[in-house]
């Protein structure tokens, strides 16, 4: 098995040399990568962290040449001794696949739906042959591609190559477009957050692949991630990016533990450690019982229909559970497990199909609209998108004033003056009333959005993964003011999302969810620390924490659990 | 990481009313040959507009003018001379039918895309909001008339509503309700469809979860997001109004010659003229059509790539090398870039 | 990230089995479904058409009002059955129509049916020959101003598009014959044939009706080239009008397809851009560039009609024209639900074949 790296030595495979991209766009020049240089050498993992923002996605572009024609780019970025930014084109297309190849971020949209996988590998193989002169047969191309699948674990290759990309599960997917990358064993691959549109316990087994890879074959990597935990887990050596500018460069060792610059030293801060910080720290019991019960499930069950022929799909599965006053009760699952649809049904937006489900002590089952408005008032819900929460056609200040006009028919001048302390209330100045959501950044836009959900004062709040479209550090800022305000006005919450993390830092009380079923609930530090149902151990094992020493001995440790 | 953007404003709500019509502002974000396309496409459109408005001043004579004070017209005589365009086989001016035609043909563009316009978006927000039987019921009936012949649901409403040639109020109303019939399935499709899009955008939710009621949540939430691509199916369809009214005025459902000037009427006159190699009677209410519909179309489209943005060209950034590779690559890159 | 939305969203247009379901009836079903469809589409055309065509009067009154004495109409209306109540007679119509019998003609006397059969094989050709030309010009020159897009040989063809689907077919049809027919003296000016061949044409056994089939499979060459030569004017014209369509669908939805990330992951592995146009962007775009295309088929039926017209092409159409000039109703009507079961039909095969293309509902 040749790799295709430096054949001179042991020079780096990639050396970027103050590289620089801007882009055109209508509202001028973008400066998007100021000025970065990095190397990568053979069989290393370098990460690219940062924000939205901070030009990484970019800097992974220009590694391949794939930037459109809007930018413009100078400096130098070697591969085998080639500058990407100024060979022609007919030289960047060898180099392609040949010497560096890509992972992407979204593996469904990554693999054309209307060809088989193999045929997709073979692309890439056929694209090369006639460099070394003669076509490559249609039979070597494909018995290529099987030994790709079969290096990236796809069960069955033989068969498997003609398949489809939707008869794949996203992690299996994913293999696919790493086996792809590696067709012509490359020496480099650019992988751009590989995992984050992966459930954490599918997160897992990508990671171990791209360090098996490495292992196995040498193979170098750059990681293009927002996500310390993925760093922590897999990089040997990190660069932070701030608005196209590198920040701070030092292996993950040295990185985590003794960061030098501000910014890297914020951003760690920023990231929600599992088991630090617990909100449900030095409990013993259940917090808030005696209170009034606000919600109460007893064997919730939620269906959607089928198209005319397919089973129904069970969406939530004999779910029971309450939520008393005051209590912040966190749900947490992985896609598909159910969790948004039992949040938006507690607002009224789904149907349950059976078992019991009381909200305010009103039966939801058989909804009424007529009869359930009245109650609207003691509910309020954050969504997940802040960017698109709010109607683009009306200012900040009457998108939250609309449930006060609603229910209690205010004068403007009285709706404007409960806008303004609710906006100060989250820490957003009451002049942002007359300002346009898309003229807000996504952290205020949450933040309003939570105004929003409390101006009328409500018992109930539900929050559906409202911090998972914002960055880490603005994450925590929402995460912190969120606890705050729950404090002061004590309302009850259900607070949903994937990241157990950041359910335990908030919630008294905790819920897993598996494929509809509530599999485990209790206090968060219980939950955590010792998980009593297989699948919550995996979860917990899956998540990887931001300290390269504590993931390698978890990672350790969790090996057999994984392996399944 | 970078969210999507979902909803993008067509121009931001804030900048002065001048700058935000459609056109201008249009105007202001297109480039390159996409200016070039818009710019063809307004020229050509005002000057239809503009002679519509002052045909009386522009044409020599009257659309059914046969004789001046020195006689009758002769028919069928070439262009040059006293008549530049040559005149028809009855005797008309040609130069004057083809100025007077843009007047007929303005009005059953507005008259019909307006009406189609009003019921296509009420009926489309209330099937795509509602939803259930109603909406079903709709879309079947909607879907089959879009899927026929529209030249064929005009002749058919034409007989239903004039039983044939009429005066020029008929006839202009004959033909503009034809049309409208056709039009409406469009309509209702395109505000339909976004209505159903819009209704699950968590905007329209949360208006939902605070108990907006549904006339509120229709007028505030969604009425206005989902109109904005009016404009450009108005101008598309204003070009197909002019074809429809032209086919129907060719198989002579048009309005009478002596009550207006009527472009497809003229050309189906020219027909016979054509073989004894008479082409000016055809060639000039046919290039008038040609043009008028073409400055339509490149408007609409025109509007419509600078809409959306995967098909909108973008000015290269300031050095003007372009980058080492073609294609529509990085639209992600794009939205990072735009939502930093 | 992870999740936006996690339950099936609920779809409104339910009618259909989902396209991207993979699991289920599957594509049986799906064919099923789509099938039974075609007979509310047809139904409802047909009710519209006939209650639409009533309200304005009986067809004999319409046909032959103030040719006839009063006292005459009255008898032959009677006759015919239209002073009944209206819904008696829709329902007879419905019952003739499944029968297959589409009532006959007021002008010439003739069965609809009849009438179709005769003419129905011209417009077939015309549409197919047409067709070709549409698809032959509209698709190449899509992909390369999809691949040249923003450049300058993308806008010359989207003008090109533009002025062809902006041009009525029968102006076009006319600068046609104007130029190769009349100045130039190279094609014929109108027709399907010369009379000769014509007559020996239709003298087979067993004619398909589509003359350069018939003339292709008697090996008859003289009569070939004289059907082609009739060919190709009408063709051109109804042909561009919708190559314009075509070429703007292809390019819209190439362009559409070439910024998506699997056809950036297949650049980034060295494939050449001309390969990622017509292979890796173009197949995916093909699924709804079949679907509008089979919408279009309705667009090319309604340009048939005028395109007859101008060339005399003795095809429905044409008949179409005569009989809306002669107020023949019943023969309009009988030639319009004919067109409305054409479409339907057509729209069912196309979105059967948009259907076979994608693997999501093939497997």
């Amino acid at each position: 098995m040749t790799i295709n790296i430096d054949k001179h030595g042991t020079g780096p495979v990639l050396d970027i040399d103050h590289l620089k991209v801007t882009f055109a766009t209508d509202a001028g020049d973008v400066y998007a990568v100021k000025d970065v240089s990095l190397e990568v050498n053979p069989g290393e993992v370098v990460a690219i962290v940062g924000e939205s923002g901070s030009g990484k996605t970019v800097t992974a572009k220009t590694i391949l040449g794939l930037l459109p024609e809007t930018a413009i780019s100078s400096g130098a970025v070697l591969i085998n001794g080639n500058n990407v930014i100024s060979v022609s084109a007919a030289k960047l297309r060898q180099i392609r696949g040949r010497d560096v190849a890509m992972v992407f971020q979204e593996p469904s949209t990554a693999l054309n739906p209307v060809f088989t996988v193999g045929w997709q590998i073979a692309e890439g193989i056929r694209a090369h042959a006639q460099g070394k002169g003669g076509k490559v047969s249609a039979r070597e191309a494909k018995s290529r591609a099987i030994e790709a699948l079969r290096k990236v674990g796809i069960p069955d290759p033989e068969n498997r190559v003609d398949y489809y990309p939707h008869q794949f599960s996203g992690g299996q997917k994913q293999r696919v477009v790493i086996a792809a990358a590696l067709a012509l064993n490359p020496g480099l691959i650019v992988a751009d957050e590989p995992t984050t549109a992966l459930d954490v316990t599918v997160q897992a087994e990508i990671l171990q692949l791209l360090r098996d890879l490495r292992d196995t074959y040498g193979t170098s990597i750059v990681l293009i991630t927002h996500n310390m935990g993925v760093v922590a887990d897999l990089a040997d050596r990190v660069v932070v990016m701030y608005q196209g500018d590198v920040v701070e460069e030092a292996t993950a060792k040295v990185l985590f533990a003794e960061p030098k610059q501000e910014y890297t030293r914020k951003l760690l801060a920023a990231v929600p450690h599992l088991g630090r910080n617990s909100a449900s720290e030095g409990m013993t019991t259940r917090a808030h019982q005696g209170g009034k019960v606000l919600v109460e499930a007893k064997g919730l069950t939620i269906e959607y229909p089928g198209r005319l022929g397919t089973p129904a799909f069970k969406a939530v599965d004999g779910v029971s559970f309450t939520l008393s006053e005051g209590e912040v009760f966190g749900l947490v699952g992985e896609s598909g497990s159910g969790k948004t649809t039992i949040g938006r049904a507690i607002a009224g937006l789904n149907r349950t199909t059976g078992g019991s489900l009381k909200v305010l002590d009103y039966e939801m089952l058989n909804l009424k609209e007529r009869t359930f408005k009245p109650l609207r008032k003691e509910i309020g819900f954050v969504f997940q998108d802040p960017a698109a929460s709010f109607n683009p056609q009306l200012t900040i200040g009457d998108c939250v004033a609309e449930p006060l006009i609603i229910h209690s028919n205010p004068t403007p001048a009285q709706a404007r003056k409960r806008v303004g302390e609710l906006l100060e209330s989250v820490q957003l100045p009451a002049s942002y009333a007359d300002r346009f959501p898309h003229e807000l950044s996504g952290g205020q836009r949450q933040r309003a959005s939570l105004a929003r959900a409390l101006i009328l004062n409500p018992k109930l709040l539900i929050a559906d993964e409202p911090t998972s479209a914002l960055d880490v550090s603005v994450q925590a800022v929402v995460l912190e003011l969120f606890k705050d305000i729950q404090a002061e006005f004590g309302f009850a919450a259900l607070f949903i999302s994937h990241d157990l993390a950041v359910v335990d830092i908030l919630s008294h009380w905790v819920g897993v969810l598996y494929k509809g079923k509530l599999v485990e609930q209790g206090l968060g530090t219980q939950v955590m620390g010792a998980p009593q149902h297989d699948y919550t151990r995996r979860l917990i094992a899956s998540l990887p924490v931001p300290d390269p020493d504590e993931q390698a001995k978890r990672r350790e440790a969790n090996r057999a659990l994984l392996a399944r | 990481m970078s969210t999507p953007t979902t909803v993008e404003p067509a121009a931001d709500p804030r900048a002065s009313l001048f700058r935000r019509l459609p056109v201008i502002s249009h105007f202001n974000k297109s480039v390159g040959l996409q200016r070039g396309m818009l710019v063809a496409g307004l020229v050509l459109t005002s000057a239809f507009v503009l002679t519509a408005i002052f045909a009386p001043l522009l044409a020599p004579y009257g659309y059914a003018q046969l004789s001046d004070a020195d006689g009758n017209f002769p028919a069928q005589e070439a262009p040059g001379g006293k008549h530049l365009l040559g005149t028809t086989v009855g005797g008309y001016d040609v130069l004057s039918r083809v100025i007077w035609g843009t007047q007929t043909a303005i009005m059953v563009i507005v008259v019909a895309v307006l009406m189609s316009i009003f019921i296509g978006v009420i009926l489309g927000l209330v099937s795509g909001y509602i939803g259930g039987w109603l909406d079903r019921i709709l879309v079947v009936i909607a879907d089959a008339i879009y899927a026929f012949p529209s030249l064929l649901v005009a002749i058919v409403m034409a007989i239903v509503i004039s039983g044939g040639q009429s005066s020029l109020l008929g006839g202009i109303m004959a033909a503009a309700i034809s049309i409208t019939v056709v039009f409406i399935p469009q309509y209702f499709r395109v505000i339909r469809s976004e209505t159903i899009r819009l209704k699950a955008e968590p905007f329209v939710e949360s208006a939902k979860v605070v108990g907006a009621s549904n006339i509120r949540i229709m007028s505030r939430h969604i009425y206005k997001n989902a109109t904005r691509t009016l404009p450009l199916i108005f101008t598309l369809n204003a070009s197909e109004a002019i074809l429809t009214m032209a086919g129907l005025g060719f198989l002579g459902f048009g309005i009478e010659p002596s009550s207006a000037a009527e472009w497809g009427f003229d050309l189906k006159q020219a027909l016979a003229d054509t073989t004894s190699g008479i082409w000016w009677t055809g060639v000039f209410p046919g290039l008038a059509m040609v043009l008028t519909v073409v400055g339509l179309t490149l408007m609409g489209e025109s509007i419509n790539d600078l809409n959306d943005p995967r098909l909108r060209g973008r000015k290269k950034a300031a050095s003007g090398k372009g980058g080492p590779d073609s294609g529509a690559a990085g639209a992600g890159i794009q939205a990072e870039v735009s939502s930093s | 990230m992870t999740t936006l939305i996690e339950a099936p969203p609920t779809d409104a247009d339910g009618l259909l089995p989902s396209k991207k379901k993979s699991s289920g009836g599957g594509l049986g079903q799906y064919i099923l479904i789509r099938f039974l469809l075609i007979f509310p589409t047809i139904f409802i055309l047909v009710t519209l058409v006939f209650f639409l065509m009533r309200i304005t009067g009986d067809p004999i009154t319409a046909a032959m009002g103030g040719r006839l004495p009063p006292e005459q109409l009255a008898e032959r209306i009677t006759a015919a059955g239209y002073d009944r109540p209206i819904l008696v007679q829709y329902f007879e119509y419905l019952g003739h129509l499944a029968t297959g019998n589409f009532g006959t003609t007021l002008s010439d006397n003739r069965q609809v049916t009849e009438m179709l059969a005769t003419y129905g094989s011209a417009t077939l050709e015309l549409t197919i020959n047409a067709l070709l030309v549409a698809l032959l010009v509209g698709i190449p020159l899509g992909m390369v101003a999809a691949y040249r897009r923003d450049h300058a040989p993308d806008a010359v063809l989207r003008v090109f598009a533009i002025v062809c689907y902006g041009t009525p077919v029968f102006f076009a049809g006319m600068l046609l014959k104007l130029t190769f027919a009349v100045w130039l003296g190279w094609l014929p000016v109108a027709g399907r044939a010369k009379t000769s061949s014509e007559l020996e044409l239709t003298s087979l056994q067993s004619p398909t009706g589509i003359y350069w089939l018939d003339a292709i499979r008697s090996g008859n060459m003289a009569a070939l080239g004289d059907v082609m030569a009739h060919a190709v004017l009408p063709a051109v014209a109804l042909g561009l009008l919708t190559a314009g369509i075509f070429l703007r669908l292809v390019r819209t939805n190439v362009i559409g397809t070439l910024g998506r990330d699997y056809v950036e992951a297949g650049r980034s592995r060295g494939v050449s851009e001309f390969r990622l146009v017509t292979k890796h962007a173009y197949k995916p775009a093909l699924i709804p560039i079949i679907t509008v295309m089979g919408l279009q088929i309705a667009v090319m039926l309604g340009g048939a009609v005028l395109t007859e017209t101008t060339f005399e092409w003795k095809g429905l159409g044409f008949q179409l024209a005569t009989y809306l000039t002669a107020r023949d109703f019943v023969a309009v009507q009988g030639i319009v639900v004919l067109l409305a079961v054409i479409v339907a039909v057509t729209n069912f095969i196309v979105d059967i074949v948009a259907a076979l293309i994608d693997p999501r509902v093939r497997y």
